[in-house]
């Protein structure tokens, strides 16, 4: 067999790639179906009828909507010290070797690789010891730490592929440092660290194991949604509010991808 | 060096003098890479330093103090009862299922993700590629409980799952299935295999991607000379795919692995009322108050991770993340 440069791939292969990704999406179709359901007890399927009421219902919950700005604004707070934490650490790894470099790099990294869970006890462990009371800012420390290794990642990666060059042409046309990282290196990762701020977002919205652990009695949306999801209260609200997180995490990460995806593109990218 | 740059000589001056305090703080940062390299550091390595590394020392503290069991106080003295508590028979029932979930979890991941990766880093191309890792990605970064959430209705006993085995008249299987020991239970909902699917499903993006990336690398070429060489797909696979394959599995192996262990939520809300590691920390630390005991049980994944990170590296996992 001669290769043609587009082999076509073997049909068994084809079909279990297409039933692994259909499992992977339509789970997630079916909130969207039942966020429309007439039936309010139970999750019978299929539904019995679809009704656009729930949206009211959930609209007019005040729960909900302070469980939200909660999460919104612990996502925000947590994101911007992640973008300042995160660029910061692959500005000094990517532009430099220094003795330690590989040690920085698994600091950063560690929050995520460890099971949320060790993260959640420890940063519980630590406010008992050194005897803090929760409160939003408990929330975000903990969220900020997890969301660096995210912006951190995006930010080493556009780095790596900016030419250093081009920062000492900067200098050696006069710009000053503070110029140079104005003019130069800031347009060059601009899009990097908008997307790393994005996922970093979406991360702290949707985060729920390390929250339980440093909110207390505070509600964040993910905490809601555990709470309807162990104690089930009102579940056509549940599916509305669920679909809703879909669609807003869903917008981030879809930005976050286009910014990215042109990457090696870019002019001057090359060495 | 203690000149600023106004006051420093003009060598070649071919350039103005920078001016103020701007300038002369750019012309020290350039003179002395060393101090802006320190500045950029230290604050992101204070913060995972004080806050993070700080935290596991607490925690790692902490599993040596043991609970009062007449007040409920924590008793700060060193000990090591609260490790001995961790040894009786029904914790180490828990450790042993976690584990062992985590294994399954992470077998039947590798077997589904493999497909996937196969065909996006081999025949994919264009607008397919594209596709394809947005189909990836979009359930990676989808909300967690919204996931879990959907299959709490695929799996409940009213549920689509059932209503699809009934027109295939096929309940009888899930029937048989259910009835089955330590599987089992009153629907799927509430039985391990519920658990088990979850967990692979909300896991699955983690083990496809360093598959895929480990796969990029294989050249095309080299499966072609493989089958022009007269090997079958099966022996293509098994004897060059497979091996070259080997790092991404272990680097998605990590993840599926090292999450399984420490999660709560997936067994608490889909699965029988056995613990995990995750859900005997949670209310330890929670209801019971017992925080030395929850710490000590969370030196369990960590000790476990390590080994396995170990292995991992002399595999040459890490080159594939």
């Amino acid at each position: 067999m001669r290769s043609d440069g587009s082999p076509s791939a073997p049909l068994g292969l084809k079909i279990a790639a297409a039933c692994g990704l259909l499992f992977l999406h339509l789970p997630i179709f079916l909130i969207f179906i039942y966020a429309f359901t007439t039936e309010e007890r139970s999750f019978v399927w299929p539904p019995p009828g679809l009704t656009t009421q729930w949206f009211a219902v959930t609209w007019n919950r005040p729960d909900v909507w302070q469980s939200l700005s909660l999460s919104v604004r612990v996502a925000a707070i947590s994101t911007l010290v992640a973008l300042v934490l995160g660029t910061l650490c692959a500005a000094a790894v990517s532009r430099t070797r220094f003795f330690g470099r590989e040690t920085i790099s698994l600091l950063v990294i560690l929050p995520i690789a460890l099971p949320g869970i060790i993260t959640g006890i420890a940063l519980r462990s630590a406010f008992s010891l050194a005897e803090i009371p929760f409160s939003f800012w408990t929330i975000v420390l903990g969220h900020a730490t997890f969301c660096v290794v995210v912006v951190y990642n995006n930010a080493v990666a556009r780095f790596r592929r900016t030419s250093g060059s081009m920062i000492e042409a900067s200098m050696d046309l006069g710009a000053d440092g503070f110029q140079t990282f104005r003019h130069v290196v800031l347009p060059n990762i601009a899009t990097a660290l908008l997307a790393g701020g994005m996922l970093a977002f979406a991360l702290s919205f949707d985060e729920v194991i390390v929250t339980t652990f440093t909110a207390g009695q505070q509600q964040t949306l993910p905490i809601w949604m555990l709470e309807e999801l162990i104690r089930p209260r009102q579940r056509p609200v549940t599916n509305v509010v669920a679909m809703v997180v879909v669609l807003v995490t869903l917008l981030p990460i879809l930005v976050a991808y286009y910014l990215t995806r042109d990457g090696d593109q870019i002019a001057g990218s090359g060495k | 060096m203690t000149l600023t740059a106004a006051q420093a000589k003009p060598a070649p001056a071919l350039l103005p003098r920078a001016r103020g305090l701007r300038g002369a703080l750019s012309d020290l940062f350039w003179r002395r890479p060393k101090l802006l390299l320190l500045l950029m550091l230290l604050p992101p390595v204070l913060w995972l330093g004080i806050v993070y590394i700080g935290s596991l020392f607490a925690l790692l503290l902490q599993s040596f103090f043991s609970i009062d069991e007449f007040s409920g106080l924590v008793n700060r003295e060193f000990t090591l009862k609260t490790y001995g508590d961790l040894l009786q028979a029904a914790n180490l029932d828990i450790i042993l299922r976690t584990v062992t979930m985590a294994a399954l979890v992470t077998f039947a991941s590798a077997i589904v993700a493999f497909p996937i990766a196969y065909y996006a880093a081999r025949y994919a191309r264009g607008r397919w590629k594209a596709l394809f890792y947005l189909g990836i990605m979009l359930p990676l970064w989808s909300s967690y409980l919204v996931k879990i959430y959907a299959w709490k209705l695929i799996l409940a006993k009213e549920g689509i799952l059932t209503w699809l085995l009934a027109k295939l008249h096929l309940l009888w299987l899930l029937d048989a299935w259910l009835s089955l020991p330590i599987v089992g239970g009153n629907s799927l909902s509430v039985s391990s295999t519920g658990t088990f699917i979850v967990f692979v499903y909300v896991w699955l993006p983690f083990m496809i991607l360093p598959v895929q990336a480990a796969l990029e690398r294989v050249p095309g070429n080299l499966v072609e000379a493989s089958s022009d060489l007269g090997a079958s797909p099966g022996q293509t696979f098994r004897n060059v795919l497979f091996p070259l394959a080997l790092p991404g599995i272990v680097a998605g192996s990590i993840f599926t692995f090292s999450l399984t262990l420490g999660d709560y939520i997936i067994p608490q809300i889909i699965g029988t009322s056995r613990l995990f590691i995750g859900q005997a920390v949670y209310s330890q630390q929670g209801t019971a108050g017992n925080i030395p005991l929850a710490a000590a049980f969370t030196v369990v994944p960590i000790v476990i991770m390590g080994f396995y990170l170990w292995g991992a590296k002399r595999m040459g996992a890490f080159d594939a993340l």
